[in-house]
């Protein structure tokens, strides 16, 4: 740690505030170059007891970074993960406000949706699926605090991994009888197929994404609770979006999810 | 008609020797800016008709262009086609020679086997549905007769829609056993995932794809014949091959297939 604990209480207040005012802000290493990894998620562990003491409640976690290509390319060894508070859900078919955002963006994911807890270390694919209540398609808001969202890693670990709002929906399905790794998704932003993948574009399998983050949570003597979402990462790259937007998922499979940005 | 038919037989021979020796030749939009798409279809079927008095069968069509990508980076608002010979198909898991092809890329996509006529004009992708067999997961090895994959549309369909080799998969499906748009495509070399993609990527459903060919076809007054193979287009960006690579495409609900270069 190379931050104190006073600067870091105040690294959390001022992400959350941007939040709150919707603006952005410069990347927190250009203030503070020497911050490290720990400080990183300290920042980010900070920011979330900030939440949670204003009454807001931790409904599950995401991982970010987490195609082979980005994270070879960013020099890194494994994803970076985020939490999801209760109010960063959007009702299905519902909408969500633009101007509540800063410069917004999509990614389509699978989530999971935990019927046990989620214990590291030592937790595998298979552990995941065993754990696994459900699958459903989501669809992550991205929506970086960093000026243009030019950051680095630590500093978006700080900022909550970009974590903005997410919506579910569609069919949720039980893992059995299902291949996540070609389970197909399209995402479409008014009525255009604008990005393709499959799950293998997460880790080699989503289910991965789900176990690097239950043995990061052990790391640090968590572990994911019962009931837990885990969006396992964005299988395509990530879309802009703005207000009058009508974006839609579908899964192979799992059905579609979809929401608007109004203005 | 700007070219004569003097030219596009030469052009024809001309891309039949680059394809045979596996040696390029210049694109034809440099020596000849004013050839049209029409012109172009002309060669292909010239070249075409080389090999097919040299003995090859035809087999099929396949569908290139399909993603909006690939459109704006040719500047056309349409796919396009090429037709697939006997002398092209690799057995599933097949060991290929790299020196035979000049610039080689792997493609993954959903080929159809017809179990009827599809005759357009007026070809709905329900009656594509209606017409198809079964489905296949299928590895398009596609390469460029023309220098360094420098191609405009024109050079493309001359060269018989940069076809070279494919490769049909393991399993025939149903294909109302599988939701087209949404089967996802996961394309490895060697053992790592280079690309994945769904099946809304070529024109919104392969199904959409394969009815524009058929469609396409009635201008020629040709059409798709009962036990043809029709890829359908690539589901993600292509993927360079070399000697020593090993490829493995999967698609969800369908099943996988596999080549190697040597």
């Amino acid at each position: 740690m190379a931050l104190d604990r006073a600067t870091i209480a105040a690294l959390a207040r001022h992400l959350d505030d941007c939040v709150r005012e919707v603006r952005d802000t410069e990347k927190l290493t250009d203030r503070h170059p020497e911050m490290d990894w720990a400080d990183a998620y300290a920042i980010q562990d900070a920011w979330r007891a900030l939440a949670t003491a204003q009454g807001a409640r931790v409904v599950g976690f995401k991982a970010g970074l987490t195609s082979v290509a980005k994270i070879r390319q960013m020099g890194v060894d494994s994803p970076v993960f985020g939490f999801l508070l209760d109010r960063f859900a959007i009702p299905e078919g519902g909408e969500v406000a633009a101007s509540s955002l800063i410069h917004p963006r999509i990614e389509p994911e699978i989530a999971f949706v935990l019927k046990r807890k989620l214990e590291g270390p030592g937790v595998h694919v298979g552990a995941v699926l065993a754990a696994t209540e459900f699958v459903i398609p989501a669809i992550e808001v991205i929506d970086s605090r960093y000026r243009d969202f030019k950051f680095d890693l630590k500093s978006v670990v700080a900022d909550n991994t970009s974590a903005a709002r997410f919506a579910l929906g569609g069919q949720p399905r039980a893992v059995a009888g299902l291949d996540l790794r070609t389970l197909g998704v399209v995402l479409s932003v008014n009525g255009e197929g604008r990005a393709f993948g499959a799950g293998a574009a997460v880790l080699g399998h989503p289910a991965a994404a789900v176990a690097a983050l239950a043995n990061h949570l052990a790391a640090r003597e968590e572990a994911l609770p019962e009931g837990s979402v885990v969006l396992s990462g964005g299988v395509t790259e990530a879309l802009a979006v703005r207000a009058g937007d009508s974006v839609l998922l579908e899964v192979q499979s799992l059905g579609v999810v979809g929401f608007r940005l109004a203005a | 008609m700007s070219l004569t038919e003097d030219t596009i037989d030469r052009l024809g021979a001309e891309l039949d020797a680059a394809w045979r020796e596996a040696r390029p030749v210049a694109p034809l939009t440099e020596r000849y800016p004013e050839i049209t798409l029409v012109e172009a279809y002309a060669v292909q079927k010239q070249l075409l008709a080389r090999r097919r008095a040299e003995g090859a069968r035809v087999v099929g069509k396949k569908i290139g262009v399909t993603s909006r990508a690939v459109m704006d980076m040719l500047k056309v608002g349409e796919p396009d086609f090429g037709v697939l010979l006997d002398n092209m198909a690799c057995r599933d898991g097949e060991t290929i020679e790299h020196r035979r092809l000049i610039a080689p890329r792997a493609e993954g996509e959903i080929a159809f086997v017809l179990k009827r006529a599809l005759r357009g004009p007026g070809i709905t992708a329900a009656m594509v549905l209606a017409a198809t067999d079964f489905v296949m997961p299928c590895f398009e090895i596609v390469d460029s007769r023309i220098t360094d994959w420098r191609i405009k549309i024109q050079d493309t369909v001359a060269d018989n829609a940069s076809s070279a080799l494919f490769v049909l998969g393991d399993r025939a499906v149903r294909p109302d056993a599988v939701d087209l748009r949404t089967v996802g495509m996961v394309l490895e070399q060697n053992g790592e995932v280079v690309a994945t993609g769904a099946g809304a990527a070529a024109l919104g459903s392969p199904l959409n794809a394969v009815a524009w060919l058929a469609n396409r076809l009635a201008s020629f007054g040709e059409a798709l014949e009962a036990g043809e193979v029709i890829l359908s287009g690539s589901l993600a960006a292509m993927v360079p091959a070399k000697a020593g690579d090993s490829f493995r495409v999967s698609l969800g609900g369908i099943g996988s297939a596999a080549i190697r270069f040597v």
